[in-house]
């Protein structure tokens, strides 16, 4: 069952190329406008990269899950989901984690490119990928209980950065400074461990929380 | 026993405007008197720093309110898990009570520390690990607050601020720690439960005085705030209608 849920919501994302190419186009626009605005003399030395990094990716994270639900508390699937499925928790955490796959996973994978145009050292590359890698579930577990709260506006976009934005904190912190020790050839697992502490914490309750929000935005209607 | 009829009754909303009136005079005549005792004998007789001389005066603000005010979105934290799990109004009236207290106190933490900063480190504002947390519990507020508004229904809106005050909640010590971790300027923090005051007890016992009136302070409030939304509330009820007239 678990396989066939998942297999349903890849296919959905298949047919909705939008909610995956918006935000890596964005993804990357945001990589050239710092690229471009920060004084040549900072440019591409690798001083800011990891903040910028971890930024830009939390803000691509922001974009994507406002999508996550949309479309099916519109046309009223979502509603199906709650009312008529045994486990409705199952559907919503393949969700979240098709979620994570064409944002955490996908930029993760595309990490070589930003590291180039951030001019993060080849040295430090599998850091940088490690560090995605483990952080980024923090991000959709986090945000797709903000994003199952603000579904119901119409202009849920900024509530939902002024929820989530703040409990991304912790990620941001201990990302950029992975990339940053990384850069500089330090040592770096204390806060490889802490991220992926926080991404077990965001797994453990984020299902429960955006089942439980996205139960109140049905009543919102 | 006690308790557990004690906490039945805690789900009538008549019950706790009656039972509450003591309560609240109770804070409101410890907090006058808790806080006018601190300010004089912290800003008048306790000694002044051999350092920062007498700026640090303003310990006496600033320490109680940042205090308090994490404390006030704790117990929204809390007031979260008692509207889940018994779906007590009078939890949402607490949320919707301790929302404006905590979001004053948080900013009043951060003007202050600023007022503090400027002659201690040179500057109005660093970021620093406990400026940022503060700053982010001020999000946080702001936030519930930004839902709340969004929200017109009263049950959902109670519910949906309900659950971002738990998930904050269990945010904050991973907050807190990753700030403290990426880099701190601040002074390590004057109380602790497990070890004694490093500052001398003329120093810090009008603290202590100050952190207990600014909790008595802050308990007056939210009790005060409490009863004005009950009594909105229930103002189709009789009890209610025959109080107010």
């Amino acid at each position: 069952m678990i396989l066939r849920l998942f297999f349903s919501e890849l296919r959905l994302l298949a047919r909705n190329k939008a909610q995956v190419l918006n935000p890596l186009a964005f993804l990357f626009l945001g990589v050239m406008l710092f690229s471009v605005g920060v004084p040549s003399a900072v440019q591409g030395n690798g001083i800011y990269a990891g903040a910028v990094l971890w930024f830009i990716v939390l803000l691509t994270n922001l974009l994507a899950l406002d999508g996550l639900f949309r479309r099916d508390y519109d046309n009223g699937v979502l509603e199906q989901i709650l009312c008529a499925s045994e486990v409705p928790f199952m559907v919503i955490l393949m969700r979240i984690f098709v979620h994570w796959l064409h944002t955490g996973l996908l930029i993760t994978l595309l990490a070589p490119l930003l590291s180039l145009a951030l001019g993060i050292e080849l040295h430090a590359l599998p850091v940088v990928m490690l560090a995605l890698l483990l952080g980024t579930p923090a991000l959709s577990f986090i945000g797709a209980t903000g994003a199952a709260l603000t579904v119901g506006f119409s202009r849920g976009g900024v509530l939902l950065a002024l929820l989530v934005l703040p409990l991304f904190l912790p990620v941001l912190i201990f990302g950029a400074h992975v990339v940053n020790d990384a850069v500089a050839g330090n040592g770096n697992s204390a806060q490889l461990y802490w991220l992926a502490f926080i991404s077990m914490v965001a797994f453990t309750i984020g299902p429960f929380a955006t089942t439980v929000g996205l139960k109140i935005s049905v009543q919102l209607q | 026993m006690f308790l557990r009829e004690f906490w039945h009754k805690l789900g009538s909303p008549k019950w706790f405007y009656q039972i509450s009136t003591g309560w609240m005079i109770g804070f409101a005549v410890a907090a006058l008197v808790l806080l006018v005792v601190g300010m004089v004998w912290g800003l008048a007789f306790a000694p002044a720093d051999y350092q920062q001389g007498n700026s640090f005066r303003i310990i006496y603000v600033h320490v109680p309110t940042a205090m308090v005010a994490q404390s006030v979105y704790i117990s929204m934290g809390v007031a979260g898990i008692v509207l889940f799990v018994w779906r007590m109004k009078l939890a949402d009236v607490a949320i919707a009570a301790c929302l404006p207290v905590g979001m004053m106190l948080t900013a009043l933490a951060l003007f202050s520390g600023g007022v503090w900063g400027r002659p201690t480190w040179g500057t109005w504002w660093e970021w620093d690990g406990r400026t940022v947390s503060t700053l982010v519990l001020l999000f946080l507020f702001i936030g519930i607050y930004a839902l709340r508004e969004a929200i017109p229904d009263i049950t959902l809106r109670g519910r949906a601020s309900a659950l971002v005050a738990i998930v904050g909640t269990i945010n904050i010590p991973i907050i807190k720690y990753s700030v403290d971790w990426w880099h701190t300027l601040h002074q390590p923090g004057s109380f602790s439960l497990t070890e004694k005051p490093t500052m001398p007890v003329e120093m810090w016992a009008p603290l202590l005085v100050m952190v207990l009136g600014m909790y008595c302070f802050a308990g007056y409030i939210i009790l005060a705030r409490m009863r004005i939304e009950i009594l909105l509330r229930e103002q189709r009820t009789q009890w209610a209608r025959e109080l107010v007239a």
